[in-house]
């Protein structure tokens, strides 16, 4: 009685226990793990094979790959299953002896032969789809896409929405998460370096033929879900293309090493139907045409500074900070001899042409007046006070 | 007594003219082949173990998204400096050191032809994995473009890849001198009867990696001396604003940086090829095919270096050529894995851990092989450039490839070296551990190239989190076993623990008739003494038995 009483008092107790590891166990695998879901057009947990097709080209792709990964597994049961089998058969421990055979013409013959058919085998669709792959020819759209440290410029140079070019950058918020150790688990961020300001618009079903040129070093233009890539080489133009059958959002990274913020120049391209392209090119001609600014403007101190916060916090936040005091081998703005210089050229000079081999990469593409006035911010915000302004004329013959 | 560490063994010898150095002396002015082999086998495991801290800095920043202990900066110095340290400070060097133990031994040769120059090979390489370790304390830290260091970014880099380029010239002049040492040994000073077609596998893959070497070194020398004078002497090799081709770079790069993974895994395929057949006790399969197919090899891994450069641009015309020339690579490699299947099948197999180490070599290597030829596919390599399939594939063969063989030749020779033999069980879990804990690094990383997650990237998209935690939690358990590898199986042998081993320690002990290991290097005592093979032996017909 007394037994039977003690261990069921052991049972349950073990049993409250044994619950209460699993239970922790669990809210330690919760806290742990992320919560996170797939990204329509770009990766998913857990992803085991490539993106699901968008082109005809990512879908021959796909089909390539799995009849390389079947080949591939056959001949490796095939292998391994003979080489396991006599792992096990032909043990000394079980007894077998060994023979004495060593060299064969035929079979050496046999098996070099076979395997020769098979790569043959393997080499003609690839060529097929190769081949495809580098017809560039009678695109209905054509964009330059240019690698710079570290974003993407988008110029549309043929077809529909000539004219139109951007700067795409990574969202800035997503920079800073990453400098602070990344998303907090529990936070949702689907999109975590993936999501961009400007994202490339183009048509559903037109062909669209991407040339990729770069700045300054080598970057990679790529999306999955399309199926291409292709190196941005600074002085060289390159071309692919892609004719996107469904509409939606897809992702992309920067894939060639280009410096320290690599991991953080993403692609985003938003395919929509033809009517909705129309109205977006529509919308962003009258947006450039309102945001041109006029250069040679005279600005106050107040409208100016209260743009350049604008612009400081979509560009220089992130290495810079909110206090302006930079980071390590980030300089900081507040109190730096070169910012509170009543020699405007020196600071211009930097944001023209960079500083320190790239470190600080230059800004050209930013306006005249977004430059001018993000450093008549810098001039006159934290301890600097220099009441110093510098308009965008200056920048204009600054770049001459 | 092991001649490794015993400063008083080759006072046994009678024929010395010269009073032997001991001490320090004797390691500093060494030009005994064996002594100059284990000094090559410490060093590349000192980098091996310094290029595989970098690498656990890497895992660990990966281990979850978001910047937790690095920057981006110090991310890409570590993702560059782990590829040159264990390519040239690891792999290169450990396969030198096998080298110059074993390639006197097997052709039954007192040294090496030049035994001075063999001093020099060695004793170059200190300053430069110095040059290469105190760069990361220069300004800007260390270098930090790829192992790979593509132009213009290196043009970017600080005065750390001015160090690097100089300490890559230091090395490549080594490993030519190395070079020249083996390919005049082997041909010039083989025992009487020992005709090339006679000789051991592991001196015929080293005679070719030797002449590999010797035609792609100084094309590495040639690209980074462009870079050099791209940096500081005004020239525009391959900066675009004064007219240059960053492309070119990589064509130069390539064509040397793809011979050198030859170089990197044909001594571990002559490694294997000693061992499947000791521990199947059956000759190997098809000697004169082997021969033929690392020929093949050498010859058509000229040919292939463009299928690094897929995407960058090429005509249609020149991806084909170098997707048919890659994928027939896979051919003369196909033939020899049957080769070593075919050894073993119908022998008589134990399976010690030398043996582990080979068909776990075979093994995991195929599933590299078979990765790379998934790669040569241009269409499919489109998807997978610059992804972490490639990482992964690479991996695949350089690790449990090249590493593995390694590891399987020093529990095969190490009684030789040391005349005791290693701990078995420990053996035993050192490979099991290996294997598991690699597996578990690697194989996630084929599912993360293939959903596209980049090379190279210090952070990434949360999608990838899994997949990373997995594979840093694996590197971490790999590179404690190779820890548990040096401090509970090496070192004891390095000081004489362990049962002594016979002179040849595979051969059956209960079965006369029974083939075990065969090769002069057998013959000798265990541990080899000092001096071996100071007169030529007589040999049989086979040249694998020392007779009268």
């Amino acid at each position: 009685m007394n037994v039977r009483k003690t261990m069921s008092k052991m049972t349950q107790s073990g049993s409250r226990l044994a619950g209460a590891a699993v239970a922790s166990l669990g809210a330690w695998i919760s806290t742990a793990a992320y919560a996170v879901n797939d990204l329509p057009g770009g990766p998913a947990v857990r992803q085991l094979n490539l993106h699901p097709a968008v082109t005809k080209i990512a879908e021959e792709q796909h089909w390539l790959h799995w009849f390389m990964m079947i080949v591939c597994l056959v001949i490796f049961v095939a292998v391994f299953g003979v080489m396991f089998y006599s792992i096990w058969k032909h043990r000394k421990s079980v007894g077998h002896k060994a023979a004495n055979f060593h060299e064969s013409v035929a079979v050496e013959i046999a098996w070099t032969i076979v395997p020769f058919l098979i790569v043959i085998g393997m080499a003609l669709p690839a060529t097929k789809v190769l081949v495809a792959q580098k017809d560039t020819t009678a695109a209905d759209i054509t964009i330059k896409t240019t690698g710079m440290q570290w974003k993407w410029g988008y110029d549309y140079i043929k077809g529909e929405g000539e004219g139109i070019g951007f700067v795409s950058t990574l969202d800035n918020t997503h920079r800073v998460m990453s400098n602070s150790g990344g998303p907090k688990p529990g936070e949702v961020v689907d999109n975590y370096l993936l999501k961009v300001d400007n994202p490339m618009v183009v048509p559903v079903n037109k062909k669209i033929r991407i040339i990729t040129t770069a700045n300054d070093v080598i970057h990679a233009f790529a999306v999955p879900a399309f199926g291409i890539k292709q190196d941005a080489i600074p002085g060289f133009v390159r071309d692919t293309w892609f004719r996107a059958e469904k509409v939606g959002d897809f992702y992309g990274q920067c894939q060639e090493l280009c410096g320290k913020e690599h991991a953080y120049m993403p692609i985003h391209v938003k395919v929509v139907s033809a009517a909705d392209y129309s109205a977006w090119v529509a919308g962003k001609n009258k947006e450039m045409a309102a945001k041109a600014d006029d250069p040679s403007k005279v600005w106050v101190l107040a409208d100016l500074k209260a743009r350049g916060e604008k612009v400081y916090a979509a560009n220089c936040v992130a290495c810079h900070q909110v206090a302006g005091k930079g980071a390590g081998a980030i300089k900081a703005l507040d109190g730096s001899a070169i910012v509170l210089d009543a020699d405007h050229g020196k600071q211009i000079a930097i944001m023209l042409n960079g500083a320190n081999n790239g470190a600080m990469p230059p800004w050209r593409t930013l306006s005249d007046t977004d430059l001018a006035a993000v450093i008549s911010y810098t001039k006159n915000n934290w301890s600097n006070q220099t009441g110093q302004i510098v308009q965008p004329a200056e920048l204009q013959a600054a770049r001459k | 007594m092991s001649a490794v560490l015993d400063p008083h063994d080759h006072a046994h010898d009678d024929h010395h003219a010269h009073g032997a150095p001991a001490g320090w002396r004797r390691w500093v002015y060494a030009t005994n082949h064996k002594d100059i082999g284990t000094l090559y086998l410490l060093f590349s495991f000192f980098m091996f173990m310094f290029g595989g801290v970098l690498a656990l800095g890497i895992r660990a920043e990966l281990f979850q998204p978001g910047l937790q202990l690095v920057n981006p900066e110090l991310f890409n110095q570590l993702t560059t400096m782990h590829g040159i340290i264990m390519v040239f400070g690891a792999i290169m060097p450990a396969f030198v050191g096998f080298a110059n133990w074993m390639i006197p031994l097997q052709i039954g040769a007192a040294d090496m032809a030049f035994a001075r120059m063999n001093n020099f090979s060695f004793w170059l390489m200190i300053p430069a994995a110095l040059t290469l370790g105190a760069s990361f304390f220069l300004p800007g830290g260390a270098m930090a473009g790829g192992w790979t260091l593509y132009a213009p970014l290196s043009l970017q880099m600080g005065p750390s890849m001015d160090a690097g380029i100089f300490a890559l010239h230091i090395l490549g002049a080594s490993s030519i001198m190395g070079s020249i040492n083996i390919i005049v040994t082997i041909l010039n000073m083989r025992a009487p009867g020992m005709t090339l077609m006679k000789m051991p596998m592991f001196c015929w893959t080293w005679l070719i990696t030797a002449y590999l070497l010797i035609a792609v070194m100084p094309v590495l020398a040639g690209a980074i001396t462009m870079t050099l004078t791209d940096r500081h002497f005004g020239t525009s090799f391959f900066n675009p604003a004064g007219g240059g081709d960053p492309v070119m770079f990589q064509h130069i790069f390539w064509f040397f940086g793809h011979p050198e993974v030859y170089i990197m895994i044909l001594p571990a395929f002559g490694i294997i090829s000693h061992i499947i057949p000791a521990f199947s006790r059956k000759r190997l399969f098809g000697y004169a095919s082997m021969v033929y197919a690392t020929g093949s090899i050498a010859i058509l891994s000229f040919v292939v270096w463009a299928h690094h450069m897929f995407t960058t641009g090429m005509p249609v015309t020149g991806q084909l050529f170098f997707m048919y020339s890659t994928m027939l690579i896979a051919v003369p490699t196909g033939v020899k894995i049957f080769n070593w299947v075919a050894t073993m099948w119908k022998g008589s197999m134990t399976f010690e851990t030398p043996m582990l180490f080979a068909v776990g070599f075979i093994f995991v290597f195929t599933v590299g092989g078979l990765t790379g030829v998934i790669l040569a596919i241009a269409p499919i390599d489109t998807q997978l450039q610059d992804t972490y399939y490639v990482v992964a594939h690479f991996h695949y063969v350089l690790v449990a490839g090249s590493l593995y063989a390694m590891f399987a030749g020093y529990y095969f020779w190490s009684p030789k070296w040391t005349g005791v033999m290693y701990n078995e069980t420990r053996g035993k879990i050192h490979f099991w551990w290996s294997l598991i804990s690699f597996n578990v690094t690697f194989f996630p990383m084929h599912f993360l190239g293939l959903a596209g997650m980049p090379r190279r990237y210090a952070d990434y998209p949360m999608q990838f989190a899994d997949f990373n935690a997995i594979a840093s939690v694996g590197g971490f358990l790999f590179g404690f076993a190779q820890v548990y590898f040096f401090f509970f199986i090496v070192l004891p042998t390095m000081r004489g623990q362990g049962a002594p081993a016979r002179a040849n320690p595979w051969l059956d002990e209960d079965d006369k008739n029974a083939k075990g290991a065969e090769g002069l290097e057998w013959e000798v005592p265990s541990p080899a003494p000092f001096h071996t093979y100071e007169t030529p032996p007589k040999l049989d017909a086979t040249a694998t038995r020392v007779i009268g």
